[in-house]
């Protein structure tokens, strides 16, 4: 199936649409991605956030097609045109790295520990370029670990992973991942292991793996700031399915979703003085027997009968290309999250009573 | 029976209001470490606390900040005298607790408590969560005939449905995990409560939540926190004044507006510069201060300031005769001009926000 859709513009690199995975599990289907769809333009970047548990993990590892074999994928994921799901993995081999690259959370169990970094990268090397040599892929290692920022690479092209620090390792996997000049870096939750200082050396390097390959970025999160910094669209995920996406300033400045407001509500800011943070109460639904309607509504103070009842579609809800998936996204025009969520904090009637009240059985040794 | 209340004198530019509650003086902590084979000898040690000391003071949170390593988590357990101190010394009300035995400790534990960084493993599974919180009152004799009721308000204190009492710990999501660890600090009414790392496992709209809660029994039982994160947002929030860490040394402290608007030590600059704001203008806009590469092992920290394999000013802007003084002098922890405690040589504001 290569044939280009021609009713859309033939730019996008990945464009998914309607996936959906679910897990057959002992108590019941467990549906953790419910119809999400994005499409990315050539060298654009796009950030996922959600919190954990909203399937923005698995939307990733359903499109590079890493699930384990229970899991039900539907919809469509194409890169180039190109259908990838139903493809065999020694297919989909030939799309990943060269086409699709990825970055994964934690560098100590993407690197393999028995064998150098330097053998990993010329690993993925030859995968795509059979004819290159030993030596010239070894060449390539160290000039991809110097690129990534790491220091002396002709050292350390051989040295294994548990050699290096949690920064140092994620290097490695980012030089991996720009190895064979992909068109699409998914990087998940790359930063999430490491200290902050840490994390802005790899953003850097990130960056440069872009601008060095021209790929466009998938960038999974679940720090508003690194996506604010990082990303030109943003998608947020709530239950499964993206609940609101758009350019990043209209995300952040102008919000069309309650979920999101209530997550920029919740983040103290290093930049300004906030009096009370505005927490969204409960927690997430379970992806088990999920209630019709909006998943958001048990927690969403917008909350009315036809939130229990239906679930909205994503539709347009602002400037071009921003789509809430809330039935009163008008109603949050101009809306702060403090006007919008209760700061709640201490039962304060509790509160009040416990300050009063002595210990029950004062006996302290006078 | 106990000594009258003698303070130390307080340190000289490290703010805060209020009569100090705990004082904290040139308190070290070194964890041994041995050598392979039969005879295990001790052939070095980790400097995890080296001569930190601070104050804190009535109804205030003192934020303790630093990345992985840095000995932020050992020198709040050291405090509690969870580990034992290799020295220097912790007061509380007059009382030297580095010396005191466990059973001696006992009656202090009333008025020091702590709440721990993963909710999923400080929580007992096999008892329910009224037992939980019972249990502090039973150890120290105060679960009388209203015992029961207490519980009850202590978990409608904290947010939680009192029915649930009789629940286990796996049965409750981790931001009510972690209200239950703190009905249970509550449960003796302490005066201090150490809060280590006590929301960096939650999911920002659950975190919220249990900081504001944090804050609301602070205003109104006037209890003292010592707050130990990662997270400077979540810091700038909650405390009144931060305390920087970096390799088991204080590199900064100062009142949390003042840190982060115009922080003094290339250290807390980069930790500043480095956090990401939620705000895709301002982040773009940003200046930022990185630093090279990963923390030294505090096995063998580097000599004089601990800072300088790192130091952006150290590698860009010093002259070799300047240098100097970071390879061989210790930066001690005074002010510089800056108007607060900073511990670097060349010491110098500068704003970042």
């Amino acid at each position: 199936m290569t044939v280009i859709d021609p009713g859309e513009e033939s730019g996008a690199v990945l464009d998914v649409t309607g996936l959906s995975v679910e897990f057959p599990t002992e108590d019941g289907i467990v549906r953790a991605v419910r119809g999400v769809g994005y499409r990315l333009e050539r060298g654009e970047s796009l950030g996922i956030v959600g919190e954990s548990g909203s399937g923005k993990s698995v939307t990733a590892l359903a499109v590079m097609g890493l699930l384990p074999r229970s899991a039900r994928v539907r919809g469509s994921v194409r890169f180039e045109g190109a259908e990838l799901l139903g493809l065999s993995d020694n297919q989909l081999s030939d799309v990943r790295g060269r086409g699709i690259a990825m970055v994964f959370q934690d560098p100590m169990t993407s690197l393999n520990p028995v064998y150098p970094v330097g053998y990993q990268i010329a690993e993925t090397l030859q995968r795509h370029h059979p004819d290159l040599t030993k030596r010239a892929a070894r060449e390539r290692a160290v000039e991809l670990l110097g690129t990534v920022g790491i220091p002396s690479p002709e050292r350390r092209v051989d040295a294994y992973p548990h050699e290096m620090s949690g920064g140092m390792r994620q290097r490695v996997v980012i030089a991996i991942a720009m190895a064979n000049d992909p068109d699409v870096i998914i990087a998940d939750e790359p930063t999430t292991a490491l200290d902050v200082t840490v994390q802005a050396q790899i953003l850097d390097a990130l960056e440069t793996a872009r601008a060095e390959t021209g790929a466009a970025l998938v960038l999974i999160t679940h720090d508003l700031g690194v996506v604010a910094g990082h990303t030109d669209r943003v998608a947020v995920m709530y239950a499964g399915r993206i609940v609101e996406t758009g350019p990043v300033e209209d995300i952040f400045y102008a919000p069309r979703m309650p979920y999101t407001l209530g997550l920029l509500g919740s983040l103290p800011r290093l930049d300004r003085e906030e009096e009370r943070l505005t927490p969204i109460t409960g927690s997430p639904p379970s992806l088990l027997n999920l209630p019709p309607g909006c998943p958001f509504a048990p927690r969403c103070p917008l909350r009315r009968e036809v939130c229990d009842s239906t679930e909205p579609p994503l539709h347009q809800a602002g400037p071009v290309g921003h789509l809430s998936a809330c039935h009163f996204a008008a109603e949050l025009v101009g809306a702060g999250a403090d006007q919008v969520f209760d700061a709640v904090g201490a039962d304060a009637e509790a509160l009040a009573r416990f300050a009063d009240t002595a210990p029950s059985t004062e006996e302290d040794p006078a | 029976m106990t000594a009258p209340a003698a303070l130390l004198p307080p340190l000289p530019g490290h703010g805060g209001t209020g009569e100090p509650v705990l004082q904290v003086r040139d308190l070290v902590k070194h964890f041994p470490v041995l050598s392979r084979g039969v005879v295990r000898r001790r052939v070095g040690d980790v400097h995890a606390v080296c001569g930190v000391s601070f104050d804190l003071h009535e109804n205030e949170t003192l934020g303790l900040v630093g990345e992985s390593g840095s000995g932020k988590t050992t020198l709040a357990r050291t405090v509690l005298n969870l580990e034992r101190a290799t020295s220097g010394s912790v007061r509380y009300g007059g009382r030297e607790l580095t010396e005191l035995s466990r059973r001696r400790m006992r009656p202090l534990r009333r008025d020091l408590q702590i709440v721990f960084q993963d909710p999923y493993a400080s929580l007992d599974p096999r008892i329910s969560v009224h037992e939980i919180i019972a249990e502090p009152l039973r150890i120290h004799g105060r679960y009388g005939t209203r015992g029961a009721d207490e519980v009850r308000e202590l978990l409608r204190l904290v947010g939680l449905n009192p029915e649930h009492g009789n629940r286990f710990a796996h049965e409750f999501s981790g931001g009510q995990r972690q209200r239950i660890g703190i009905a249970r600090a509550l449960a003796l009414r302490p005066r201090v409560i150490v809060l280590d790392e006590p929301v960096s496992a939650l999911d920002v709209s659950i975190q919220a939540g249990v900081l504001n809660l944090l804050m609301d029994l602070q205003s109104e039982l006037g209890l003292s926190f010592l707050f130990v994160a990662h997270d400077l947002s979540v810091m700038r929030h909650v405390a009144g004044r931060v305390a920087v860490m970096y390799l088991g040394r204080l590199v900064e402290i100062a009142p949390a507006r003042q840190l982060f608007a115009r922080p003094a030590h290339p250290y807390t600059q980069a930790l500043v510069s480095a956090i990401p704001l939620p705000d895709p203008r301002k982040e773009r806009a940003r200046k930022r201060i990185t630093v090279q590469g990963d923390v030294p092992s505090p096995v063998r920290p580097p000599s004089g300031c601990r800072f300088r394999t790192r130091c952006p000013k150290f590698a860009a802007q010093l002259t070799e005769s300047e240098r100097t003084a970071c390879v061989e002098e210790v930066p001690a922890l005074a002010d510089r001009g800056s108007g607060n405690p900073v511990a670097c040589h060349y010491a110098e504001s500068i704003e970042l926000l």
